[in-house]
């Protein structure tokens, strides 16, 4: 049997009801409405912290900044009692530290995470990805110490190295005569070069659990066709998981570059504080923000805090944007997103 | 036609590519998963210029079986498998040969359409060839991707839209496109894991319609769940079955149109006239 519509009203006749969307009641038991309430609290709690941390540093750097203005960026000398005080030189280092630890960093971390994704066997790579983890946990004074005492002895010979063969390029210049006999060994120690091994060490782990996040989502059915259509390990790779990663591979490392901005105990333990306005990595000397406020908050006066609370704050708000571009780069990775050949 | 292909590829890939594709033999091929043994110690030959349907129930083999024919099931870290499948004589799993021109010469169409979704339709076409390392010019490259894409029966379709994604065609046709990419790379063998499951009742016509013209120019083996299809396009067709607990065995091998009209073992009976599976 088949059933007829009802006839159409004639056009331009509205029909007599109009019908309107019901509402209906969401039907969230008391057990799922107590869950609700409570997870959305505590996501509310954790934004609050961070808006807090946030307005405490800006509050706090009102007087700093009225004080010095725009000067308190530009001036790169921080001598608090001569009342000159600056954080130009101290960012400069920051990024330097940062970059160079990401330069070292970023290979290792891209390598481990194609070989754990695509080569290592299933028990190596088990092992392998809880290792990483572990280095993850590895207090940073214990890298620390890792890089003054293992790393600096040796760092310092290819320091001098890079010197003698390469000084003529302003990036690898030390003021000083790296072919003389009894080289001048302290011109190569605790430098941002040295500062960047510990700090490499401590932001692999994160860079490298995120591309191996994405790699391990890249489509199986395109990498079957790339092996099928004759293709090898290295094509499939290198024409599906690596496009297809590109988001991770970025975001990754730039959450890496949060945090070795904001890295402290070790740079504090290696660098020598200058705050020469220089780009010089393999010299020794240089200043970051979080070692700056390490090394002074102890001593400083009611003003030399504010101006300590300032530059935390300009490295809040570098730390910010980073990792939320690093954010929007690492959720743009999606299924099919890139294919390259 | 085929001139075209020629010139692209220099004489070196001409080679001794017989008509009508290759012979390709299996001979006692066993196949686990860890210690579940799937496969057990079958063989069978699959002619050149032959479709070869290979049908039964879920589960009974014939897709790692399939896998098998081009090395794809040693992609699997918990795979093994004995035996020996002969390309031409040649066992394809001797160290003499290597593993990528064995996956050139048996190409592959999966049941799921896995085209590149971000490349454009003339790229997923010569994809197969950038894979392998060979270099196109771009009036070749046009020939080729035309070739192809009329083999696959996909050619009127994208003709004035080549450059359009791949992951933007339907269904239908990004399994066609499969098919012409998998052809560009000049197979002598082309395997389909189910290529139609996916599909819609035209598109799956259309695709039915393309392994008929291809069998001239490779031997195809195609695996299916739908008998009508095997009895459509297959002139060879086996049987296989794995009953409770045991390994997949071929039960019955021979013509479609004798494994079809009068099957010799009474599973095969109950199978194609629809009693269970």
């Amino acid at each position: 049997m088949t059933t007829l519509l009802p006839e159409a009203p004639p056009d331009g006749d509205p029909p007599l009801v109009q019908d309107r969307p019901r509402v209906v009641s969401p039907g969230f038991t008391t057990g799922d409405q107590v869950f609700r309430r409570g997870t959305t609290v505590i996501g509310v709690l954790v934004l609050v912290i961070t808006g807090a941390i946030g307005l405490f540093l800006g509050y706090q750097s009102i007087p700093t900044l009225q004080r010095y203005g725009l000067g308190f960026f530009t001036e790169n000398q921080w001598r608090p009692e001569n009342d000159v005080i600056g954080i130009s030189s101290t960012l400069l280092g920051t990024l330097q530290v940062a970059l160079l630890a990401l330069a070292m960093a970023f290979p290792l971390a891209l390598g481990t995470a194609l070989f754990i994704t695509e080569y290592a066997p299933g028990r190596l790579r088990s092992g392998l990805v809880s290792l990483i983890d572990l280095m993850a946990a590895i207090p940073s004074i214990v890298w620390g110490l890792w890089g003054f005492f293992l790393i600096q002895p040796h760092a310092k010979n290819i320091a001098r190295w890079l010197t003698e063969y390469a000084g003529w390029v302003p990036f690898f210049h030390v003021d000083t005569d790296p072919t003389a006999a009894l080289w001048a060994q302290t011109r190569f120690t605790s430098s941002v070069f040295i500062a960047s091994f510990p700090v490499a060490m401590m932001i692999l782990p994160m860079a490298c659990a995120v591309m191996r996040g994405v790699f391990a989502q890249a489509p199986a059915g395109e990498r079957e066709a790339a092996l099928a259509l004759g293709g090898t390990q290295w094509g499939a790779i290198r024409t599906v998981v690596i496009p297809f990663g590109q988001g991770g591979i970025i975001g990754g490392t730039m959450l890496a570059l949060g945090r070795a901005l904001g890295e402290t105990i070790a740079v504090v333990l290696i660098i020598s504080p200058d705050f020469d306005l220089k780009v010089r990595p393999l010299e020794v000397g240089t200043e970051t923000v979080s070692a700056l406020i390490a090394g002074r908050f102890g001593e400083a006066t009611s003003a030399q805090l504010s101006a300590l609370l300032t530059a935390g704050f300009v490295l809040f708000l570098i730390t910010l944007v980073v990792n939320t571009v690093a954010a929007i780069f690492v959720g743009r990775s999606r299924s099919g997103s890139a294919t390259d050949l | 036609m085929t001139s075209t292909l020629d010139d692209v590829f220099g004489e070196a890939a001409v080679a001794e590519v017989p008509r009508g594709g290759s012979d390709l033999e299996a001979l006692d091929v066993s196949a686990w998963f860890g210690s579940a043994k799937v496969l057990d110690r079958v063989s069978l030959r699959m002619e050149p210029a032959t479709v070869t349907a290979l049908i039964g129930p879920s589960g009974c083999g014939k897709s790692t079986f399939l896998r098998i024919l081009n090395r794809m099931h040693e992609t699997n870290p918990v795979a093994a498998l004995a035996g020996e499948v002969l390309l031409d004589g040649d066992d394809i799993y001797s160290p003499t040969l290597r593993i990528t021109s064995v996956r050139q010469r048996i190409g592959m169409v999966f049941q799921k359409p896995n085209p590149f979704p971000t490349l454009s339709i003339e790229d997923n076409v010569t994809a197969g060839l950038k894979l392998t390392g060979r270099r196109v010019s771009r009036s070749e490259k046009a020939d080729l991707v035309e070739e192809c894409l009329r083999r696959g029966g996909l050619w009127n379709e994208v003709k004035d839209r080549l450059g359009d994604l791949g992951g933007a065609l339907s269904g239908g046709q990004q399994q066609r496109l499969c098919i012409a990419r998998s052809l560009a790379v000049r197979p002598d063998v082309l395997l389909m894991d189910e290529p139609c499951s996916a599909l819609d009742p035209t598109s799956t016509r259309r695709i039915e319609e393309t392994i008929h013209e291809l069998r001239d120019q490779v031997t195809i083996v195609i695996v299916t769940h739908n008998m009508q299809q095997a009895a459509r396009v297959s002139q060879r067709c086996a049987f296989f079955l794995a009953e409770q607990g045991t390994p997949g065995v071929i039960v019955e091998a021979g013509d479609t149109a004798q494994v079809f009209g009068s099957p010799v073992d009474p599973r095969t009976s109950d199978y194609v006239n629809g009693r269970f599976g």
